[in-house]
């Protein structure tokens, strides 16, 4: 049993399904992605978990137990739609969120040190918000999220509004904790951007998971024997030598070297292909194209009907 | 053995504690928002400049007006005496700007229609014996006589009436004397309307206090529910409230908002308390230097500049009239420390609280529904009605305290924290059946206020962008947990 794990969770809003028997199972360690398009209910998923919201139906457990009012401190939660007090000091505000986190002042003082002395910002202490840039309020805002040492942590489309250098820290930071041993929960609607990062995800639409798995697996599941050559040498050789096993699907040309993507169709293998053009052309690279998660989420939506 | 029982005892102890250790948490966290709220408002310039301007605007209301009166007043008014009874010849004394004239056999019609053309400007009625007629006597003007002159000629008369009825007593037993012989005449002041109208003038100082108190309620409630209803919408537009309602109920970030401004109206109302009333013990000083001397020292310390025969002197100065704007002013002060302070300043607390209370839920309510100030008029409207009612029916209260309307609006809980405070110097000793229902009211429907704003709220807080009708606020009350 994971770190955290949903059971036929319901959730609705007057009329509206927010949520339809989800089921998750986030496994200790891992970086877990919760996929989807706006309004499938992620976020109501997360306001769930974090105790904002009930369920109407269903249990979340929380390492085997049903989940209660004290396992806050031990959950950082980045909404997204998140702030500070833009009058407050940054450090008393820094106080206040780790106190109400459930840490002691003392505490609270010596974690902070540690952070604002790793991302150099000292004397940023006894500013207001509002004067600092929108970058360092971002900074702020994960030290916040983070500083009582939670065991999950759980961010709400954490990239949508960081600029592409906090961006990259961020994704440091997360992987740093990850591998101190933290559990972490991604919700987003741009597949794109953590698919890289998610070790497990679940693909979310119209408030039902529509898919769960390792990320590596389902992605190689949904492969449809797509394959990209780099290489030098005539282009034309493909239209000759290629038979109708093989689909040519383009030929993009940089400089010297050409890159083409072919899609193998029914029982032939890439090996045979490779066969077929080896003699003809010079191969810089190659390797198959494994599906994004933007594609396996439209064939999981097409499939479904 | 004795090892196994300490690790009895200490297990037994770890399992208390950490029973108990969520639920004082939760304590603190309460703690750690008011706190908050009390702290950064306190420190706000803007407190700070309210808490020092407010006492000098108040003392200069209290005390502009009456060094005025004692400014104005240089003419000399005559004012015509028609007395029926005859028995009060010459007994009010003249006094520096206030003449009385007694006309004999006047005819008090003839006299009504044309006193100003004969140079009188008011005309003093005395209709019948009063002495045991005590509201016998009316003064007519066209403009509004000063207090001032109200009680001069009130306490001459009742001291005439004291003087005669001693003079028909033996001087045995005195003491039994004087307690029969005190009375009380209340002069009612009519003041003429041009189309002939008479409107009669109540001053109760009381009801003036709890008229101020009434207001204070209603400006407090206006402006920290203000405060209250600003702070929930800056939560909701910073976008912090998510990050906080992760670590606290909801509920209780709206409660440690509701109580942490609630300190600081308070703070700020004691700042105002005791600044306005130092303020006013200066200003005392400063206006009316004669005031804080006693009767004899004023006496004795004419005596010690004129020199002459002080026990002959003293029996004079008594019997000189004071001047009548230092009798007013006196009259104004004395009547404004006679007030059961304790009484009503009890249960203004009380009132101010749970108005407060009330409104201040409805405020958050309305906050955690907008995204910015500009949208809350919708809300808002039903929100102030009552209160500017409120003040209008305790105007009305002043005059006619025992009205159905008067009765009604101080039993009802969005407004009886206002109507109720001018009607309180009329219950006896400040407590009465109707007190007790209306504050059992108050407290029972704030209770079921914070419930039901606190429904609205946890929705309210996480919805951005869409505008909220009534019909979705409906929806958000009955929407589970």
């Amino acid at each position: 049993m994971g770190i955290l794990l949903t059971r036929d969770v319901c959730k609705t809003f007057g009329v509206n399904k927010a949520l339809d028997s989800v089921n998750i199972d986030v496994p200790e360690g891992s970086i877990y992605g919760l996929l989807g398009p706006n309004g499938a209910g992620k976020t109501t998923l997360l306001r769930i978990i974090n105790q904002i919201l009930a369920p109407d139906s269903g249990e979340i457990y929380f390492r085997g137990s049903k989940l209660k009012a004290d396992d806050i401190r031990k959950i950082g939660y980045l909404p997204e739609e998140r702030g500070l007090y833009k009058k407050m000091k940054v450090g008393e505000q820094a106080i206040y969120l780790a106190r109400l986190k459930g840490l002691s002042r003392h505490d609270s003082l010596r974690k902070l040190k540690y952070w604002f002395e790793k991302f150099e910002m000292q004397d940023w202490w006894d500013k207001k918000i509002e004067e600092l840039s929108k970058g360092m309020q971002q900074k702020v805002q994960f030290i916040t999220t983070i500083l009582h040492d939670p065991e999950l942590l759980i961010f709400d489309e954490p990239f949508s509004g960081f600029d592409p250098i906090n961006v990259n820290v961020l994704k440091k930071e997360i992987l740093e904790l990850k591998s101190k041993g933290s559990t972490i929960i991604f919700s987003t609607h741009n597949m794109i951007s953590v698919e890289e990062l998610c070790d497990f995800i679940t693909l979310i639409n119209k408030s039902r998971c529509i898919l769960n798995g390792q990320t590596d697996e389902i992605r190689s599941s949904y492969k449809t024997g797509t394959f990209e050559i780099q290489f030098s040498g005539n282009p034309d050789i493909f239209t000759k030598v290629l038979n109708s096993n093989f689909q040519l699907q383009n030929i993009k040309t940089n400089h010297t070297l050409h890159t083409a993507t072919i899609k193998i169709a029914g029982i032939s293998s890439d090996n045979e292909l490779l066969n077929l053009i080896i003699p003809h052309i010079h191969i810089v690279s190659y390797r198959e194209v494994l599906p994004g998660m933007n594609e396996v989420f439209i064939s999981v939506v097409e499939k479904a009907g | 053995m004795n090892k196994n029982k300490i690790h009895f005892i200490i297990k037994n102890i770890k399992i208390i504690l950490n029973r108990e250790k969520p639920q004082s948490m939760n304590r603190n966290k309460i703690a750690l928002i008011i706190q908050r709220e009390f702290r950064t408002r306190i420190r706000k310039k803007s407190f700070i400049i309210m808490s020092i301007l407010g006492p000098f605007l108040f003392a200069a209301m209290i005390i502009l007006p009456i060094w005025f009166t004692t400014m104005e007043d240089k003419e000399v008014k005559i004012i015509a005496v028609a007395d029926s009874t005859h028995i009060f010849q010459n007994k009010i004394p003249d006094t520096k700007n206030l003449k009385f004239k007694y006309l004999e056999n006047a005819d008090i019609k003839y006299l009504l229609k044309d006193f100003q053309n004969q140079g009188y400007w008011g005309v003093l009625y005395i209709t019948q014996v009063i002495t045991y007629v005590p509201n016998a006597v009316f003064l007519y003007s066209y403009s509004q006589p000063s207090f001032g002159m109200k009680i001069h000629i009130e306490s001459s008369l009742e001291k005439e009436i004291e003087r005669q009825k001693l003079f028909a007593h033996n001087i045995q037993n005195l003491d039994e004397i004087l307690k029969s012989i005190k009375s009380n005449i209340s002069v009612r002041t009519i003041k003429l309307e041009e189309g002939g109208k008479e409107k009669e003038n109540y001053a109760e100082q009381s009801m003036i206090v709890g008229y101020a108190a009434g207001f204070l309620i209603y400006f407090f409630i206006f402006l920290f529910g203000m405060q209250v209803m600003r702070g929930v919408i800056e939560e909701k537009s910073n976008r912090i409230v998510e990050v906080i309602v992760s670590s606290v109920k909801p509920f209780e970030l709206m409660m440690g908002k509701i109580i942490g401004i609630a300190g600081v109206a308070l703070v700020q109302f004691i700042i105002w308390i005791v600044l306005t009333a130092s303020l006013i013990g200066v200003g005392q000083k400063v206006f009316f230097p004669e005031l804080g001397k006693s009767p004899t020292e004023k006496v004795i310390s004419e005596d010690i500049m004129n020199s002459g025969n002080s026990a002959h002197k003293e029996v004079i100065h008594e019997q000189i009239p004071k001047d009548e704007n230092t009798i007013k002013v006196e009259m104004l002060f004395k009547s404004i420390s006679d007030i059961n302070y304790v009484v009503i300043l009890s249960w203004f607390l009380f009132y101010f609280i749970g108005g407060y209370l009330l409104y201040a839920s409805l405020f958050a309510a309305i906050g955690s529904t907008v995204d910015n100030e500009a949208d809350t008029q919708q809300f808002m409207l039903p929100v102030t009605i009552p209160l500017i009612l409120a003040i209008y029916v305790m105007i009305n209260t002043m005059n006619n305290p025992d009205s159905n309307l008067s009765f009604w609006f101080s039993m009802i809980p969005l407004t009886s924290p206002i109507v109720m405070m001018v009607r309180i110097p009329f219950f006896s000793d400040g407590m009465n059946w109707q007190l007790i229902i209306s504050a059992v009211i108050l407290v029972l429907s704030f209770i079921g206020t914070t419930w039901l704003a606190g429904k609205i709220y946890r929705t309210g807080i996480l919805m951005y962008g869409k505008k909220a009708s009534y019909r979705e606020l409906w929806k958000w009350i009955k929407y589970k947990n």
